[in-house]
């Protein structure tokens, strides 16, 4: 960045901030992403105690969610699945727990359960909770909890699970989706599976609208179960659900699926085996624990070295768009509904994946519907300078000088929108239209527009969709 | 109307998504294996569609029956792939690439949109209707529209005019059909897609001023979707393939009331788009293609069925030679794939019949071999 130089104020705040394009990288993918003004105002520590920071997210409480149900009654009543997506909303967009958020949408499209049919709003909700419980903590524990978890039970039929009459999807698809991934187990190894299983089940069934929605619980009940002696992947014996996973939690392909799932969230599209083998190690050597993978991943060099090489998953992008625009951070606030259908009509829907297989990330994301869903939503948010942060973006970047070229705004833009690049042929575009030798006056009445249609010319390219 | 001057071919392909239930779709109510397997979610005979002395359609048909008995359905019979993979995941893949053994993500309409048109001069040759575009239309370097809805299509619609138009110059300025130098697979692929979103936009934005029907379409999915088909078709842009997509029918549990009502809103959905085109004098260039990933267990689970592989096709349209094609697989214990109908036709000798004698195009590249094709389902119009 060059064109801070001019104001004074930028410049007394540079000291303490150390490599701030590397800490905003680090901010949008263990995070979703924050304006440079907040970055500086967090930077000062070494990269390392910003990732601890990160990690450890006992430090911080979680959002007080109590308001959003005083002043919004749905929130309690919580009569459909889109009232737990709009809440997760406010959660991702106030949470200080950021990491924790994010896991949580990983796992969401891992463990892909839908209120397509688990019905059930506080049962889905209670299963993100799960997610958010676990999710950064040892996997076998979380594999035991996603098969105790009603909503799960009831998405893959795991209640219809009986001794003597076994229904495999449950025991399918946690060996194909949730561990080891196709092609290391056989069918005969998805039966045993379905039959240790054999007797988990919930207390009711879950959809009972318009009856009022009811509480579901775990259940294991012994009588349905098949204690017969079973063989899964080579070892033999009486096994019941709980012995499956520690089974499955052993096997090196397990290791790499959880590897690969990180790597594919936090890294990039693009699959590195040696980071890939490198994590499966940690996830081995810590038995298991999330937390110290992605300790491993976020301090490599292969996560330093991977910006702007993956697409932000739609929920990713709307978060982002209110961390800058500063919308939605008090409980009273209407328009959460529109935020959870942006992301719905950018392909992604929370709370309801198209299958159990989640919803298909990197280049994915984008097809020409998506595309222009993406560009649209952004340029209406950042063209609006009725929402607070676009009011602060525009005189932050104003602070940068009395008068600015077009090269200098559009950096300007640039950086304060969180140390955005952009490729050089955007660049070109977006400087042919604002005229290479037009001069901008930071104090005309019309600078808030002409920054913020910059904002929106950024908003439309290509690495903007990407973090 | 355009589109009925050119009359070239035109494929529309319907994907039940979830594993449709062929034993419940189209019911062998003759055999009585079928209620000795199908004691919980079995039909009993008197609510069969029956439409031979042996076989009848699901009772939440009556649309498709009556397309059906004029001769515009056919039912392709124990349809499947080699080496059943009970996977959604993987068995959609399948008929989405045309490739059964290595994983591959191009998309086997994708080759069709190329080879019909190489020279990419229409991004509208293969659009597709609802949340996302299906692999099978993907291939990279070959555009291919995905629409949600047509109603408010378009980029930056909400920008006040002038600044509208300066940043459509903008973007049309980013997104110009060229490589980004050292771009990763994902960047480039947001800069092709964004070349095809302009263009895709401007001709599809236009399409539904010209439409007036008086068919009603329902407010589902699929019904809108296929509205939307019949609006772009009509509108003569030229799309050659179109895709829709209505899901749900993973029936492990609650077949009984989730399947009917799906079937049910097929039945409608696919019966009012015909009787559109056909009040436009369009229905003579439309092959609907309607498929589902894998059939279901012939033994239900007590609340449902688990998937299988066996299932079944259909093909709609005026040009259809309707009936029953290919073998009924038995349901005999000895004659099952553990558990499940085997399978006899490969889906590719679907695809071959398909784009031979419908789309004109040598199936062999797109399907990547030599499949016994069924002869005389389709009269070619050219």
């Amino acid at each position: 960045m060059t064109t801070t130089a001019s104001n004074p104020g930028a410049r007394a705040a540079r000291p303490a901030r150390t490599d701030l394009p590397l800490f905003a990288h680090l901010a949008r993918r263990a995070a979703f992403g924050l304006p440079a003004w907040k970055l500086e105002e967090l930077s000062g520590r070494p990269y390392e105690e910003h990732v601890e920071a990160l990690i450890d997210i006992g430090r911080y409480e979680r959002p007080e969610e109590d308001l959003l149900e005083r002043y919004n009654i749905e929130h309690a009543d919580l009569e459909s699945y889109r009232w737990g997506a709009k809440r997760w909303f406010y959660r991702m967009i106030n949470s200080s727990r950021h990491l924790e958020e994010k896991v949580a949408l990983m796992w969401h499209n891992r463990f892909a359960t839908a209120a397509s049919k688990a019905n059930n709003a506080r049962a889905m909700l209670d299963h993100i909770e799960l997610l958010r419980n676990h999710g950064m903590g040892n996997f076998r524990i979380l594999l035991q909890q996603l098969s105790r978890n009603p909503a799960m039970i009831y998405w893959l039929d795991q209640h219809t699970n009986h001794a003597g009459a076994v229904n495999e999807n449950y025991g399918r698809e946690l060996l194909e989706l949730f561990s080891m991934g196709r092609g290391n187990y056989t069918e005969d190894d998805v039966r045993a599976a379905a039959v240790s299983f054999s007797g988990w089940t919930i207390d009711q069934t879950i959809p009972r609208y318009p009856n009022g929605w009811f509480d579901t619980n775990f259940v294991y009940r012994e009588d349905d179960h098949d204690d017969s002696e079973k063989t899964f992947l080579g070892e033999t014996g009486r096994f019941n659900g709980d012995d499956i996973i520690d089974i499955v939690v052993r096997q090196p392909a397990t290791a790499r699926f959880v590897a690969t799932t990180l790597y594919r969230w936090f890294v990039s599209d693009e699959l590195d085996d040696e980071a890939i083998s490198e994590l499966a190690q940690v996830y081995f050597d810590s038995d298991y624990e999330i937390s110290a993978m992605l300790r491993s991943l976020f301090n490599s060099s292969y996560f330093k070295d991977a910006r702007w090489k993956r697409v932000r998953s739609p929920a990713e992008h709307v978060v982002y768009l209110m961390k800058l625009t500063g919308q939605h951070t008090n409980p009273y606030e209407s328009g959460l509904g529109k935020i959870s259908g942006a992301s719905q009509a950018m392909g992604m829907e929370l709370l309801n994946p198209p299958t159990v297989e989640g919803w298909h990330t990197g280049r994915e994301w984008i097809d020409s519907a998506f595309l222009i869903e993406r560009i649209n939503f952004a340029a209406d948010r950042l063209g609006n300078l009725e929402a607070p942060g676009v009011r602060k973006l525009v005189e932050r970047v104003a602070a940068h000088g009395d008068k600015l070229t077009a090269e200098q705004l559009l950096d300007a833009c640039l950086y304060d929108l969180g140390c955005v690049e952009i490729d050089a042929h955007s660049r070109a575009a977006i400087l042919d239209e604002m005229g290479r030798d037009s001069v901008y006056e930071t104090a005309a009445d019309d600078f808030p527009d002409t920054a913020t249609e910059v904002f929106q010319y950024i908003a439309s390219t290509p690495m903007f969709q990407m973090a | 109307m355009a589109a009925t001057a050119t009359r070239e071919p035109v494929f529309v392909v319907l994907q039940l998504s979830g594993g449709n239930d062929f034993l419940n779709t189209v019911i062998p109510y003759g055999d009585p294996l079928y209620y000795d397997f199908r004691k919980t979610v079995g039909v009993s005979e008197d609510r069969v569609l029956h439409i031979d002395g042996h076989y009848g359609l699901h009772p939440a048909l009556p649309e498709i029956k009556q397309m059906y008995e004029a001769g515009n359905v056919a039912i392709i019979s124990g349809i499947g792939y080699p080496k059943p993979d009970r996977s959604h995941f993987r068995s959609m893949d399948i008929w989405h690439t045309a490739e059964p053994e290595a994983v591959i993500a191009e998309g086997w309409l994708g080759r069709v949109i190329r080879e019909l048109d190489p020279q990419k001069q229409n991004v509208c040759t293969g659009v597709s209707f609802g949340q996302g575009l299906p692999r099978a239309m993907y291939l990279g370097g070959t555009p291919a529209i995905s629409v949600s809805q047509l109603e408010g299509y378009g980029l930056l619609t909400s920008l006040p005019g002038a600044r509208q138009r300066r940043a459509m110059k903008v973007f049309t300025c980013i997104y110009a059909p060229e490589e980004i130098a050292e771009a990763s697979m994902s960047l480039q692929h947001i800069s092709n897609t964004g070349v095809d979103a302009k263009t895709g936009a401007d001709m599809l934005q236009k399409t539904p001023e010209t439409y007036r029907s008086t068919i009603e379409y329902a407010d589902d999915a699929l019904s809108q979707s296929l509205k939307g088909i019949a609006q772009v078709h009509l509108s003569g842009i030229g799309t050659r393939v179109f895709y829709a997509q209505h899901g749900g029918f993973d029936t492990h549990g609650a077949q009984i009331a989730t399947q009917t009502s799906l079937l049910r809103t097929m039945s409608k959905a696919v019966n009012d788009f015909f009787a559109d085109l056909r009040e436009h004098d369009a229905d003579e260039e439309v092959v609907m293609m309607i498929f589902t990933e894998f059939g279901r267990r012939v033994r239900d689970n007590g609340n449902g069925t688990d998937h299988g592989s066996g299932g079944g096709a259909m093909l709609v349209g005026k040009r259809v030679n309707g009936g029953m094609y290919g073998e009924y697989p038995s349901l005999a214990p000895e004659r099952q794939l553990s558990g499940d109908l085997q399978f006899n036709n490969d889906f590719r000798s679907l695809y071959s019949t398909v784009l031979d004698d419908w789309m004109g195009i040598a199936p062999e590249p797109i399907v990547n071999g030599t499949f016994e094709q069924f002869d005389g389902v389709l009269q070619p119009i050219k």
